[in-house]
């Protein structure tokens, strides 16, 4: 029975060899399994193996080698630099409190982000820019223990109505947009000046008023994307339980209107003489409660 | 070592395993004790209570409106005349074993936006109980619960304008505490304690009751937002209940 005995001298030696591997490389393997992240963005998949050279050279002066927002050089920016260990993205197609989805870093990476000191990264190779999302995610282990949130749906996007940029005008006071955005979009609402973001720095709301593109892209459909989702880290709420797909697209419209290039919603808004709304004002709205309910 | 012997030693050790699950087995059914207890106490507090500044909401003159009699200020400490401390969370912060006795709450914790301020400021709660955020105002709330970044609950952030539905949310994992913000209205502030087993929150007198602690020897912990934590170590008898008194000292 020489089979047998060697069996379980081998299944002790193996036993034994595990054991000591998990106890005495712990560290060693968890930074191996966490380089073992892939990213996939259709037919593309990212290594973070293959990423790390290209995190160092290009990424690493302002994110940190550990990708936690201290490169050398972030001291000096400001909005600072994303720290890739918290897992927290403004730009996401998921709902508020999920994870993004490997397409969507991608596309931050590519894009740049607005009004901050990340560029674009287009000038690297689609596959460079996908392993690089791999390497992102590396940062953090929520990526190994949770999904990506479920995508929200985006309807195609309707022809715009005078009906639709009027209503667009009713929700952004219906949902209070004015009290950080401003009555006109100049970022001047009278809760503006308060604002923090996750880490308790001072933050601005948009400006509609002299930007023409968002942090997170600069189409309409990017702008129906971010109001819907919101963006985490960030005072800027998600609103898709309260607003109706529909009713998303009219927002779009009207919130083009108060930007500064020209658009058809905005030669709609000149045709109807469209004033700022007046906050003050009583109520038109049918819908809206009773002012005295709450007394 | 012939075949009679391998057969053998292969049975002993299958044995001893399937013992060694029964045992191990066997302590967790033990653990869910047929008589369980309930902890009460009063949290107090030793001193003069820190000035809390008053609140103004004229941003919002609807909230503005609600409390034109009453004005409310900031409620990092809420003491009664007689020392009461209120909005303390005391719970069990070791001694509890096998599976933890979550609380069954007869309805689902509400947590709700009113003139401008959270009510409850203080809301305790197990790791996945279900809790609502509801708005009372005529006015949009954004509802951004802030636990610590890369932690293991995560920060979300909610628009709720007036009239919308209740929002259904839950935490996954225990934090002491998640402070919850409404960016709109920079002075709303309020607290989420997540906590496993039995929990309590103190009321307007200081009182506190834990109920449906299993007989056992316990480290209490009491939370204050501003305050800190106190720890007490109790022993809770079958069927009886069990006092205990806290008392934190003003800044």
């Amino acid at each position: 029975m020489r089979t047998q005995e060697l069996t379980i001298i081998a299944c002790a030696v193996a036993v034994l060899a595990l054991c000591s591997i998990s106890s005495a490389q712990v560290t060693n393997n968890q930074e191996e399994q966490n380089l073992g992240m892939e990213a996939h963005i259709g037919k593309l998949t990212g290594h973070a193996n293959d990423a790390a050279l290209n995190y160092r050279r290009y990424c690493a002066g302002c994110h940190g080698d550990l990708g936690d927002g201290e490169g050398e050089n972030a001291v000096w920016l400001d909005p600072k630099p994303r720290n890739f260990t918290l897992a927290t993205f403004k730009c996401r197609s998921t709902p508020s409190g999920t994870l993004p989805t490997d397409e969507d870093l991608y596309n931050t990476v590519g894009r740049g982000v607005q009004a901050s000191n990340m560029p674009s990264w287009n000038p690297l190779s689609d596959q460079m820019r996908a392993d690089l999302v791999a390497y992102v995610k590396h940062f953090s282990d929520r990526w190994k223990t949770e999904k990506a949130g479920a995508t929200i749906e985006i309807p195609p996007e309707p022809a715009v109505t005078a009906d639709r940029v009027k209503a667009g005008q009713a929700l952004f006071q219906k949902l209070e947009c004015w009290k950080c955005h401003g009555v006109e979009g100049r970022a001047n609402g009278p809760s503006a000046d308060t604002l923090t973001d996750d880490q308790n720095r001072p933050i601005k709301p948009f400006n509609f008023h002299d930007q023409m593109r968002f942090k997170c892209g600069e189409t309409n459909r990017d702008l129906y994307r971010i109001f819907m989702t919101g963006l985490d880290g960030t005072p800027m709420p998600s609103f898709m339980d309260n607003v109706k797909p529909d009713e998303a697209w009219d927002l779009v419209f009207y919130l083009r209107t108060l930007q500064p290039m020209h658009t058809p919603a905005q030669e709609i808004a000149k045709q109807l003489g469209l004033k700022p709304i007046n906050p003050n004002a009583p109520a038109q709205n049918t819908e809206s409660k009773p002012e005295g309910e709450n007394k | 070592m012939n075949t009679d012997n391998w057969i053998r030693t292969s049975g002993i050790t299958i044995a001893l395993i399937a013992l060694m699950a029964l045992a191990v087995l066997k302590e967790h059914t033990v653990q869910a004790a047929p008589s369980e207890s309930s902890v009460t106490g009063t949290v107090k507090l030793e001193g003069t209570p820190p000035h809390q500044r008053p609140i103004d909401m004229s941003k919002e003159p609807s909230c503005a409106a609600v409390h034109k009699a009453n004005p409310v200020a900031t409620e990092t400490v809420v003491a009664g005349a007689d020392g009461g401390l209120k909005n303390v969370v005391v719970y069990i912060s070791d001694g509890l074993s096998g599976p933890a006795a979550t609380e069954v709450a007869p309805e689902t914790p509400s947590w709700d936006q009113k003139g401008c301020q959270y009510i409850p400021h203080v809301m305790a709660l197990n790791p996945n109980e279900h809790f609502k955020v509801t708005n009372s105002d005529p006015t949009s709330h954004n509802i951004h619960p802030m636990p610590q970044p890369g932690g293991p609950n995560h920060e979300w952030n909610k628009s709720q304008p007036s009239g919308a539905p209740p929002i259904d949310a839950a935490w996954q994992s225990p934090e002491v505490a998640i402070h919850v913000k409404c960016n709109i209205h920079p002075w709303m502030s309020g607290y989420m304690v997540v906590v496993k087993g039995p929990y309590g929150v103190s009321d307007d007198k200081g009182s506190f009751k834990l109920d449906n602690v299993p007989p056992g020897n316990y480290t209490l912990t009491a939370w204050q937002e501003s305050l800190g934590t106190q720890t007490q170590k109790v022993t809770v008898a079958v069927g009886k209940p069990t006092s205990v008194s806290f008392t934190f000292k003003a800044k």
